[in-house]
């Protein structure tokens, strides 16, 4: 390994990849919160509220399959979403960081 | 030579499907027959289904003469499954001349692309146990059975956004090369390799075992036989094709499932002229599912005024403790993402950006595979009916079977037949694939983390850790065999919930801190390995899961009394009546003064799943354990990790050569 010589110190006190780092460090974090905060909604509602459940809102389809349902589509939501922010964003810092590395002016 | 021990493996495992092609015994009386049928609640391990009390059945409200045995024919079925073996043997070869270096075996060599990866990701995480049990939990729980699968796809949230990247960019084989990055590597890689078997042994052992009873019930292969079979087509995978078959095996068995999902929802869909409004009043209107309901919620007579139907579509038939659900959420969304064979996916992929589009795929795939399984449960329920799918098997497991052969035109025509032999073969397909996954997961930890880094200190050549690694996969294959026959008649349904539980509490907890906490070290890694994985089992073996015999005594008491009384007022008891008491009898005697495994009464622990308790106690331990002592190495060498592991620097290299 030719990194052993890296001063990864000094990479990660740079300012590019403290930016990356807070940047994705926040974006995931809170969208993870978002994720798993209404999934344990989903649950106590089922269980101490059925009334809201039962809300019949289109046909015979009621309130209840609605939020399951909503669940898998904030699923696909926040991937996509992190896809398109990684691609647009985190990818492109990291390449900045990673020339700064094989550049040697991170130092 | 290599081929030839393959043509053997074939040879071999079909052997038990001749045995089996024996004229079967008519001396399967319905009777036995019956009661062999129930115990196939195995692939449904997941849920807790098993454990409630059996669905309380509405007295002959509708006089249901289901059969008590799928029939299936074998000709065709036998034909599907060697189609299937004879295709993945063919990648298996193909796989074995590509198969020569460690990373070869252990990762593909870097060389799946990220498409091809969340095929596979899907492949392996859908098990048998999704795949049947939660089609059958909606077809005779209701709604319950989706809100349950929304579990599992909860999980690939964590999967994406915390793990997936980071543990491609800093990790290489296995678990224990994430953790041992910056913590003294042999007490770690012992501890990480501990828990990786331990955690894929207890799923894998589920998923056997429900492949045996599934195999006994579909094809009257005895039970043994199958999984004899099973296992050596596993080994065969794994030992000679690594992770390169094993993927390429997830893949087809991915898309088995998705086009016969896709299929089958269309067909459901159709009948109810392809309109969803129409198809969910369809529920509501069925007189089954309404009398059904009625028999759950133990109305003796119909209230007036009450919506049966539509009850079916609202919470609360299958889950009621809501403590229990939080607990299960807490395994879900912790849990997928400490599985080990799930975190080896991702060191397939050649880098992060191709890791995070596989999770994508993946999660695509699973998401729109459960939204069919709405339409495929609900709709064995109007087509089937929730009795007679209860009448074949309490959890519900064959109802998607079932529902396949109805849609083909019934028992005994060639199309029914033919969708019931797919349906068989996709439940092969699966139980194949899930423990491929697992079989190389765990063959990895013992020979990559045991075997070369502790052993021989990581010096050894490539051609000896593909030979330890094969030699791995054949010893945990063969543990596999013998734990499967062994535990035929052994109460599995906690099995998965314990391994999603140890994993929630003793793997997750110390990679995330590893990746994301800079104090991290080697005393918090073992400390929260070990504590999160004793207090998981703990929980698990004191908890309302075991078999509590003193319990199951009372339970045939209440079966013998009435009974008992019934023949005191002078009553002849029919056949039925008199073979349930006598059963019940044998039970009673056999249980009153019996103990669970650890010798208890009745459980000390009142919820099914201990994620609630041991996830945290995993993480306090590992932050106790950490802050205990002080390690300045770990800390100085957190920054080369962080590094690395947001932006892959280093390790993209070192899989180029």
């Amino acid at each position: 390994m030719t990194q052993e010589q890296t001063d990864w110190a000094a990479i990660a006190n740079s300012p590019k990849f403290i930016e990356l780092h807070r940047r994705k460090t926040t974006f995931l974090f809170s969208w993870w919160v978002v994720g798993s905060l209404s999934y344990f909604i989903l649950l106590l509602a089922a269980a101490c509220t059925p009334e809201i459940f039962r809300v019949k809102l289109v046909g015979n389809i009621n309130c209840g399959y609605f939020f399951c349902l909503f669940q898998f589509l904030l699923g696909w939501g926040i991937a996509m979403f992190y896809a398109y922010k990684a691609n647009k964003d985190f990818d492109r810092l990291t390449e900045e960081v990673i020339g700064e590395i094989e550049g040697g002016i991170s130092l | 030579m290599r081929h030839l021990l393959i043509l053997m493996t074939v040879f071999l495992s079909l052997a038990g499907t001749a045995f089996a092609a024996v004229p079967t015994t008519p001396s399967d009386s319905p009777a036995t027959a019956a009661t062999k049928n129930r115990e196939v609640s195995a692939p449904v391990a997941a849920s807790p289904a098993q454990s409630t009390p059996a669905a309380a059945q509405p007295k002959a409200a509708v006089p249901a003469p289901a059969p008590a045995k799928i029939k299936t024919n074998r000709l065709i079925t036998v034909s599907m499954f060697l189609a299937i073996i004879a295709f993945t043997m063919g990648i298996v070869v193909w796989a074995a001349r590509k198969t020569k270096t460690a990373a070869d075996f252990y990762a593909a060599g870097g060389g799946i692309t990220g498409m091809q990866n969340g095929w596979a990701i899907a492949g392996d995480y859908l098990s048998a146990a999704t795949f049947l049990g939660i089609t059958g939990l909606i077809s005779i729980r209701g709604i319950d059975g989706f809100l349950y699968a929304v579990g599992p796809m909860v999980s690939f949230i964590t999967i994406l956004l915390i793990i997936a990247e980071p543990c491609r960019n800093a990790g290489k084989f296995t678990m224990g090369d994430i953790l041992c990055y910056r913590s003294s590597p042999k007490l770690v890689r012992g501890a990480a390799a501990i828990s990786t078997v331990a955690v894929s042994i207890f799923y894998l052992l589920a998923q056997l075992v429900g492949a045996g009873k599934l195999m006994q019930v579909l094809l009257d292969i005895p039970y043994q036989a199958s999984i004899i079979g099973v296992g050596i087509l596993i080994i065969v995978y794994v030992g000679f094709g690594g992770m390169k078959a094993t993927t390429w095996v997830q893949i087809i068995k991915a898309s088995l499932l998705m086009s016969c999902g896709v299929v089958f929802t269309a067909l459901v869909l159709w009948k109810s002229g392809m309109n969803p409004l129409r198809f969910f009043a369809d529920i509501v209107a069925s007189p089954a599912v309404q009398d059904h309901v009625r028999g759950l919620l133990k109305h003796a007579a119909p209230e007036p005024g009450f919506d049966y139907g539509q009850r079916f579509l609202e919470p609360g038939l299958f889950l009621n403790n809501p403590l229990d659900q939080i607990s299960l959420g807490i395994a879900w969304l912790l849990g997928a993402a400490g599985l080990p064979h799930i975190l080896m996916r991702f060191f397939t992929v050649p880098t992060a950006k191709a890791a995070r589009k596989s999770v994508i795929v993946a999660m695509f795939l699973i998401g729109f595979f459960f939204i069919m399984t709405t339409v495929l449960g609900f709709g064995a329920a109007i087509h089937i009916t929730p009795q007679k799918i209860s009448a074949i098997d309490k959890g519900g497991n064959m109802g998607v079977l079932m529902l396949a052969q109805q849609l083909g035109g019934g028992a005994g025509t060639i199309v029914g037949d033919l969708f019931l032999a797919f349906v068989c073969a996709v439940a092969f397909a699966t139980i194949l694939a899930v423990v491929a996954g697992l079989v190389l997961a765990s063959s990895a930890a013992i020979s990559h983390d045991v075997y070369v880094n502790i052993i021989k200190d990581g010096k050894a050549t490539q051609r000896e850790q593909v030979n330890v690694a094969r030699a791995a996969s054949l010893a945990v294959g063969i543990v596999a065999i013998w734990m499967g026959i062994a535990a035929e008649k052994q109460n599995i349904a906690h099995l998965v919930a314990l391994a999603f539980a140890v994993a929630a509490s003793s793997n997750f907890p110390v990679i995330m801190l590893s990746l994301f906490w800079k104090r991290f070290n080697t005393a918090g890694i073992v400390s929260g390995l070990v504590v999160g994985t004793v207090a998981a089992i703990g929980l698990v073996m004191v908890s309302p899961n075991m078999t509590y015999p003193k319990k199951v005594a009372a339970d045939a008491r209440k079966v013998v009394e009435p009974l008992e009384k019934k023949q005191a007022d002078g009553v002849t008891l029919a056949e039925k009546e008199l073979k349930a008491l006598e059963k019940a009898r044998a039970d009673f005697a056999q249980n009153k003064n019996g103990t669970s495994i650890v010798g208890l009464d009745a459980p000390l622990f009142s919820l099914k799943n201990p994620g609630i308790i041991s996830a945290p106690l995993g993480f306090l331990a590992a932050i106790i354990g950490c802050l205990a002592f002080r390690e300045r190495r770990s800390e100085e060498l957190f920054d080369e990790l962080y590094v690395r592991q947001n932006t892959g620097y280093g390790m993209a290299k070192a899989q180029d050569h």
